[in-house]
């Protein structure tokens, strides 16, 4: 039987910047909780919500697998490689800091908020070089069904990162039942829901909740309503 | 009050000003900086730290061989593997480190 923590949503750290309010499922900046620092190498799930006009000004990285995943609203990226990018719903951003790295993001809408999530992955080793890579994966998606958008590998299907790690994310129909087998059974799984309800392995999730799930080589997943759901395999040894 | 001394080494120039700024910044820790492995010994032979930061830029033989040489001489004070280069992980993995040492 498998090992499970449940993060439900309203018990996430908030970081309220004013024009930042950030919901964060593991500590964070000053959101100290001893209880809540990593899911594996999982580190950091930031549910992001910048006001129009708004940013985060230049700030160095390093040592890091930084994604992100646009819901709503645009998001402009710059960073010290020179990559000056957009990205929006359905897009996935990858940013592999290593040695260092600057960026700043804003939204450039002054009338409408960017909602995204920030994601952060310990990476299978430190200081390579800096790297960037943005994908659109809505293209993939079939209805019903999860689709990868993230691996270790290169040429696999979605952005690639310096990490044993695989993210697969699905648009569901209620009563919809499904089960998903994990690349490594010695990894772990993190479930997150970004809209709807579901039931994962019997436990009910809801919006934005967070569910992990190690030492199990599949997860049974079923919507309880019309649903969107991300999945997050990573090591567990961190 | 006695501050919590924390020695951060890092190749990285800007992300090492910022990993001091933002220890600094905090009315209870002080952070020293140095750029090499061999200033780090120095420092921290010639200081009491509370811990031990090792930032980006040091090849992953040199991070082993400071972790091990700073362990033999000072087995009771923690090092630590920065990651993420700001504010994000750095007060978590000082919070972390201390509560466990």
């Amino acid at each position: 039987m498998a090992s499970t923590i449940l993060h439900k949503a309203n018990t996430r750290g908030l970081a309220d910047h004013g024009w930042l309010k950030s919901y964060q499922t593991f500590s964070f900046g000053a959101n100290y909780n001893p209880e809540r620092i990593q899911f594996g190498a999982l580190r950091v799930l930031n549910d992001d919500v910048v006001d129009g006009g708004m940013g985060f000004g230049e700030h160095p990285h390093d040592n890091m697998e930084i994604i992100s995943i646009a819901l709503e609203g645009s998001l402009q990226h710059e960073d010290s490689m020179h990559n000056v990018a957009v990205i929006e719903p359905g897009e996935i951003q990858v940013m592999s800091a290593g040695t260092g790295i600057y960026h700043k993001e804003y939204n450039k809408n002054p009338a409408q908020p960017v909602k995204f999530l920030q994601i952060w992955l310990f990476p299978n080793q430190r200081n390579v070089s800096p790297r960037y890579q943005q994908e659109r994966y809505d293209t993939l998606l079939k209805p019903n069904e999860f689709s990868q958008i993230l691996s270790p590998e290169k040429d696999d299907s979605g952005v690639w990162i310096y990490q044993d790690a695989w993210f697969h994310i699905g648009k569901f129909e209620a009563g919809i039942k499904q089960t998903h087998l994990l690349k490594n059974k010695e990894n772990g799984i993190y479930v997150f829901v970004i809209k709807g309800s579901v039931n994962v392995n019997g436990q009910q999730l809801d919006e934005r909740d967070g569910y992990g799930l190690w030492e199990t080589g599949s997860i049974d997943l079923e919507t309880l309503t019309e649903a969107e759901v991300l999945l997050m395999e990573v090591p567990m040894n961190y | 009050m006695k501050k919590i001394e924390i020695l951060v080494v890092c190749c990285h120039e800007e992300i090492s000003a910022t990993m001091i700024r933002l220890i600094n910044k905090e009315e209870e820790m002080l952070g020293t900086a140095v750029a090499s492995p061999e200033d780090a010994m120095a420092s921290f032979s010639s200081k009491a730290y509370d811990l031990v930061l090792i930032g980006a830029g040091l090849a992953p033989e040199a991070e082993q061989q400071l972790e091990a040489e700073l362990k033999k001489q000072q087995p009771g004070i923690p090092v630590v593997y920065h990651f993420g280069g700001g504010s994000g992980l750095l007060y978590t993995e000082i919070k972390q480190a201390l509560r466990k040492s």
